[in-house]
């Protein structure tokens, strides 16, 4: 776009001014600059123009920025922190607060029978979305992306699970693997033998996958779908007259200008996995084979025990795993920011079939 | 930004970009078809199988199974699952937070997007930054707190007849804004930061304050980002399990998907019914995907498609 000519053409008038738009944001602002350590030249660079707030206008941003913001600190920040602080103390949610130090984190590691349990299904089920689920949405993408006919049958088809419940797909699932009554015992035959799909602890969180995957499928192929009819058909060909087949084409030279899809689909796949609750908690409340992080979060709280401590220490594992995959993708997100997209389409495909030689 | 200026983003349609050879042959694409076809129908076996149990009768179903052809066809079960269970009384409670949400939502949101994006307010990154971790992290770990700040948290009988903030739509609805707030404000700043400056710059020569760049200008031009996630914001707002259920207490007050469990009943659970529930709960968000099918696809690749 017209960014950079824009830019050029306000900037000396802009310049000298010293950011003008102290808005309540102000507040917030301080660690700004461990954040982007450029930020200044950036900033004068950006704010092209003078920009004289009027009392009025600093009151509307005040109070529509100030209201969102509060609203963010009270109801999210504000409980992730807390839930740290609860997490040294053994309260039960109605006397008073008393600090054990780290003890509720050596009870949850030693002495919590379904802890480990918990931790081996959540990654198990990170494992089943990461290496199945994902793999297999960006297949279907691919193979709809070839513009056959009926394509928008096929993906409606794949996408629908997505726009489900999970609370709903937890009831699909029973009426699936039921063990007397279920679909499969009887697709299969097994009616005088039948499986206990849900209730056996040692496969039941297998058949919870398959529908977790089921969903997940048709969201990854959705956001790969759209990452690939924005990538260049020209970047192909030049590919193909490189003497690149199909497959080298698309891993080499498609799939790394996708870096921007791929990171997001990593996210989502992790994420999904951490916060997996509501299928399991449809299928059976989490018991039985098919414990997760999040159940034992919610049980040690709604549970008669209200262990509120301890399960705050629970869900500051959990935290502490998901805070590590958020900076990680803001991080991403915030270098191709500063570097900017357009100049990493270019050179990257450039480079891919260059590489590609034997 | 990179999808955000490129259109085909927002339509997955069959039509290919110009341009690109067909190589394929004739028997290739057949088998290609056939395989598809197969997923597709794979993939919606699931939900045919609970619309095709819903319809028979529970009698039928446990003596011949699933797959087997129908002797009764009736709509008996939705009949009772509408009004014994009282789930009409749900989807409204599902209504009375889900719509005044995704409202709430969207205007804090283009809000916060506009300020970021377009008045350019000093720490804006960190705004942003906060907005879009925040909806990342797992929602079990604010739940314990949010359970206690919510029943120390006194309201007038008026606005929550168990006087706390707890077991009150206020609470859920309050929780679901600022939860869903951070995947907006990412969504709206991006889209926003792709719309041509040259028309925000002429009202402000014309003398126009904020409120009126914002409301009067720039929101009439996210229009289609706004529609967008409107449609999966209800989506995810009636979806949503969690915070139901940790935050709300009466049965009366539950929205419709929680409310699925009062179905099963404490002995014995007729699955068939079950079924009925489940395609009632699902008709509303299946509609919406089936009808704004584009607006629903565009809102999930707005938000992936960062520039």
């Amino acid at each position: 776009m017209s960014d950079t000519t824009r830019r050029t053409a306000a900037d000396p008038a802009a310049t000298p001014q010293p950011g003008p738009a102290a808005g309540p944001a102000a507040a917030v602002a301080d660690p700004a600059p461990a954040v982007l350590p450029d930020r200044p030249a950036r900033t004068a660079r950006r704010r092209p123009r003078l920009r004289r707030l009027s009392r009025r206008d600093l009151l509307v941003l005040g109070l529509l920025l100030g209201i969102p913001v509060l609203l963010d600190l009270a109801l999210v920040w504000g409980p992730a922190l807390a839930s740290v602080g609860l997490s040294f103390t053994s309260w039960d949610g109605i006397g008073a607060i008393h600090g054990v130090g780290g003890r509720n984190y050596v009870d949850v590691t030693t002495n919590y029978p379904p802890f480990w349990p918990a931790v081996r299904h959540n990654l198990v089920w990170l494992g089943f979305l990461a290496l199945v689920a994902t793999p297999l949405g960006l297949f279907f993408a691919v193979l709809l992306d070839r513009g056959i006919r009926f394509s928008r049958f096929y993906q409606s088809a794949l996408y629908l699970p997505v726009v489900l419940s999970l609370a709903v797909i937890g009831f699909i699932a029973q009426l699936i693997f039921s063990r007397d009554q279920g679909a499969l015992n009887s697709l299969l035959g097994r009616t005088q033998d039948p499986v206990d799909w849900i209730g056996d602890p040692s496969i039941n969180l297998w058949a919870v996958l398959l529908l977790a995957g089921w969903r997940h499928t048709g969201y990854v192929m959705i956001l790969y779908l759209a990452g690939l009819k924005s990538v260049d058909p020209s970047l192909k060909e030049a590919a193909a007259i490189d003497g690149a087949n199909e497959a080298q084409a698309f891993f080499r030279v498609v799939l790394p200008t996708l870096r921007p899809v791929n990171i997001i689909v990593g996210v989502i796949t992790v994420i999904e996995a951490l916060r997996a609750f509501d299928i399991v908690y449809a299928v059976n409340h989490g018991r039985n084979g098919l414990e997760l992080l999040s159940v034992l979060v919610t049980d040690n709280i709604i549970g008669e025990a209200s262990r509120i401590g301890f399960g705050s220490a629970v869900a500051v594992l959990l935290l502490v795993v998901s805070i590590g995959c958020i900076i990680g993708y803001l991080a991403q997100e915030l270098r191709e920011d500063r570097y900017g997209t357009r100049a990493r389409r270019r050179t990257r495909p450039r480079k891919a079939p260059r590489g590609d030689r034997p | 930004m990179t999808a955000l200026a490129a259109p085909p983003a927002a339509d997955l349609g069959p039509d290919r970009p110009p341009g690109r050879p067909v190589r394929r042959t004739r028997p290739a694409r057949l088998v290609l078809h056939a395989f598809l076809c197969v997923v597709a129908l794979g993939w919606l076996a699931p939900v045919l199988l609970a619309v095709y149990a819903s319809l028979r009768p529970y009698q039928e179903t446990a003596k011949d199974g699933y797959f087997s052809l129908p002797r009764h066809l009736s709509l008996d079960y939705y009949r009772q699952a509408f009004t014994q269970s009282g789930m009409s009384r749900n989807f409204v409670n599902s209504m009375i937070i889900a719509v005044p949400g995704v409202v709430i939502t969207l205007l804090l949101a283009s809000f916060v997007a506009f300020a970021v994006a377009r008045v350019r307010v000093r720490g804006g990154l960190v705004l942003l930054i906060m907005f879009t971790a925040g909806n990342l992290l797992p929602p079990q770990v604010l739940v314990t707190p949010l359970y206690v700040m919510f029943n120390h948290i006194a309201l007038p009988y008026e606005l929550s007849d168990s006087q706390v903030l707890y077991d009150s739509y206020l609470g859920v609805i309050a929780v679901q804004v600022a939860f869903q707030l951070g995947f907006c404000v990412f969504v709206l700043t991006n889209f926003m930061r792709a719309l041509p400056e040259e028309i925000v710059e002429a009202a402000i020569v014309d003398g126009a304050g904020v409120w009126t760049q914002y409301w009067r200008i720039t929101l009439p031009l996210c229009r289609p980002a706004l529609a967008a996630l409107a449609t999966l914001e209800f989506t995810w707002m009636y979806n949503d399990f969690l915070w139901a259920l940790v935050l709300i207490n009466d049965p009366e007050k539950l929205p419709v998907t929680s409310a699925l469990n009062n179905l099963r009943g404490q002995f014995f659970t007729d699955y068939n019914l079950l079924a009925a529930g489940s395609v009632l709960v699902a008709l509303p968000t299946v509609v919406i995907f089936f009808v704004l099918q584009r607006h629903f696809i565009a809102g999930l690749t707005l938000g992936s498609s960062k520039g």
